[in-house]
C-alpha cells in the first residue's frame, strides 16, 4: 500500500471542478439479488439511511455547488416512500433528475406522480431478453412487469433509457436484447459490460465474456448503431479487461462525480468505499462544501501530483487520469499505480493472464457453477 | 441534415431542457445523464426559441439586441447544427 497518499497539494476551490453529478443512492434495499450489483460487498452493515430533510439538504448543497445532474439510485430507489417529495425539490431546485431503477415497486400511478413532481427521465434496468435468464440473473419473476412498466413510461412521455449489463451469460443474446429495446420505444439504450467490482469481482469467473462473444457482440452492437441513427442511440460500453488503455474513471477523482451513500457517506466513486485507508466523510457531520473542496478523501487522489510510473511521466495522463483507483488497488494492491489495463503497466500482463485463464474454462463449465447472488444473507457472510 | 430557412419554426426536442446555469454562468442543455454546455452566442439563439418564432423572427430580435453585428451566418451554422444533434425539432412544416 502507498504510504498515505498525502502527495496531493491543495487545491485552491477555483481549480477544483464542481460535483456537476449528484448520484443519491437513496437505499441498498433492492428486491433485485444482481450478482453484478455496484453496491459495496459489505452493504448490510450500512442501516441507518438518511431521512427525507436530510436528502433535501444534500440536495440543496450539492445544487448551490453546481450540480445539475441529479440520478436517483440505490439499491432500489423506489423502495423510499419520500421519492415523489424528492423528486419535487429536485425539480424545484433546476436539477436535471435520473431515476436509476429496477421497476420492481413501480406502478401507472406512481409514475404519474413522478411526472407531476417534475421527474426528468426514467431508466429502467433489464437482466435479459428472455423471461427465464431475467428473472434467474435477478433473483425475482420481474420481467414481465418491466416490460409492462417501459409501456407506461413511454406512455407518460418519458425520455427512456434501457440499461442492460452484458456478459458471458447473455452476451450472446445481445441482437434479441437490441431487438427488444427497440420494440418498446426506447431513446436511449445502454449495453454495459460489466465491470468487476465487488459483487461482479466476486462472479468474474462465471461472468467475463471470451474474446469471441465479445467481438461477435461488437460487430451486432455497432450494426444496429447504424441502423438505429437519428431514432435510438445505442451506447456500447466495452469490458475494460480486454482494453490496452484504462477508462477515464468518473472523469478524474473528485473532478465532477460525487456520490451520497444511502448512509451519508460521500464517495467520489459508488466504488470507492472498499479503498483501504480512507475514512470517507458523511454528510451528517461535514458540508458538501468541505466535503468536495476540502475532505482528504477527495484531494487525495485530484489532480496528477500522486501519480507513480508509468503515469506520473505519461502524455495520456490527463486524458485518463490513470484508470480507475479501485482497480488498481484490486489488482495491484496498490491504489496509486497505473490501472493495469493499461499496457505500460507492469501488471498489465498478469490481467492479460487472468483473462486468458478464466475464458479458457468452456461455458458449460461456468455454467454449472452457482453465482453468488446480492443479498442481505451474502452480504453478512461477507462482511 | 435539415435544411434551415427563415420560415423554419424551431423548438427544442423533448429530450432535452435548456437552462441557465449560474454555478457554470453559461446557459445548458440537460438531457437523460448529460449535458451540453452552450457558448455566449449559442445561449443567446437558444433563448430565443420558443416553438412559435420563426428563424426570420429570431434573426430580427437578436439584430435588435446586438446591433451592428453581422450573425446571419452564424445563426444558420448553429441551428444547422443543432437539428444535426437532435437538440431541436421544427414546430412547423415548412
Amino acid at each position: 500500500m502507498s504510504a498515505d497518499g498525502s502527495a496531493a497539494p491543495s487545491h485552491s476551490k477555483k481549480l477544483n471542478g464542481k460535483p456537476l453529478w449528484l448520484l443519491a443512492e437513496l437505499s441498498y434495499r433492492c428486491p433485485l439479488q444482481c450478482p453484478y450489483c455496484a453496491n459495496p460487498l459489505e452493504y448490510a452493515r450500512y442501516k441507518d439511511e438518511l431521512d427525507t430533510e436530510q436528502w433535501i439538504d444534500v440536495l440543496r448543497q450539492a445544487r448551490k455547488l453546481g450540480a445539475a445532474q441529479l440520478g436517483f439510485s440505490g439499491g432500489e430507489p423506489l423502495v423510499r416512500q419520500d421519492l415523489e417529495v424528492l423528486i419535487a425539490e429536485a425539480r424545484r431546485l433546476g436539477y436535471y433528475s435520473n431515476l436509476i431503477t429496477s421497476s420492481v415497486g413501480m406502478d401507472e400511478a406512481r409514475v404519474a406522480a413522478f411526472k407531476e413532481a417534475g421527474l426528468d427521465h426514467i431508466q429502467i434496468s433489464f437482466q435479459a431478453s428472455d423471461e427465464a435468464l431475467n428473472n434467474y440473473l435477478g433473483g425475482t419473476d420481474s420481467f414481465r412487469h418491466k416490460l409492462e412498466m417501459a409501456r407506461v413510461v413511454k406512455k407518460y412521455d418519458y425520455p427512456m433509457v434501457l440499461n442492460v449489463v452484458i456478459h458471458r451469460q447473455n452476451i450472446d443474446q445481445i441482437e434479441d436484447i437490441i431487438r427488444m429495446t427497440i420494440d418498446l420505444g426506447a431513446d436511449y439504450v445502454e449495453l454495459a459490460s460489466t465491470q468487476y467490482y465487488g459483487w461482479s469481482k466476486l462472479n468474474a469467473e462465471l461472468l467475463l465474456p471470451t474474446r469471441e462473444q465479445l467481438a461477435r457482440a461488437e460487430r451486432i452492437a455497432h450494426e444496429y448503431q447504424e441502423r438505429m441513427k437519428g431514432r435510438m442511440r445505442i451506447l456500447y460500453v466495452v469490458p475494460d479487461y480486454y482494453e490496452t488503455r484504462p477508462k477515464a474513471c468518473m472523469n478524474g477523482w473528485g473532478a465532477v462525480f460525487l456520490t451520497i451513500a444511502p448512509d451519508g457517506a460521500a464517495l467520489p466513486c459508488h466504488a470507492a468505499r472498499q479503498l483501504p485507508g480512507f475514512e470517507f466523510p458523511n454528510v451528517r457531520e461535514h458540508t458538501i462544501d468541505w466535503i468536495w473542496n476540502e475532505s482528504p478523501a477527495f484531494t487525495r487522489y485530484r489532480g496528477d501530483a500522486w501519480m507513480k510510473e508509468p503515469c506520473r511521466s505519461c502524455p495520456e495522463r490527463h486524458k485518463d487520469f490513470g484508470g480507475c483507483r479501485c482497480q488498481a488497488f484490486m489488482l495491484t494492491g496498490d491504489a496509486t499505480n497505473a490501472d493495469p489495463v493499461c499496457d505500460k503497466s507492469p501488471f498489465h500482463a498478469q490481467l492479460v493472464a487472468e483473462v486468458d485463464r478464466i475464458t479458457a474454462q468452456p461455458i458449460e463449465a461456468v455454467r454449472a457453477r452457482p453465482l453468488v447472488f446480492r443479498n442481505t444473507k451474502n452480504s453478512r457472510a461477507l462482511s | 441534415m435539415t435544411a434551415v430557412t427563415a420560415d423554419t419554426v424551431p423548438r427544442i426536442a423533448p429530450l432535452f431542457r435548456f437552462q441557465w446555469e449560474e454555478a457554470q454562468r453559461c446557459h445548458v442543455l440537460l438531457y437523460p445523464e448529460g449535458m451540453v454546455r452552450l457558448s455566449g452566442s449559442a445561449g443567446e439563439i437558444m433563448k430565443r426559441i420558443d416553438g412559435k418564432t420563426a428563424v426570420s423572427g429570431l434573426l430580427e430580435d437578436l439584430r435588435a439586441a446586438f446591433p451592428g453585428v453581422a450573425l446571419e451566418r452564424d445563426v444558420y451554422d448553429f441551428l444547422e447544427t443543432a437539428y444535426e444533434r437532435g437538440w431541436l425539432r421544427s414546430a412547423v412544416a415548412q
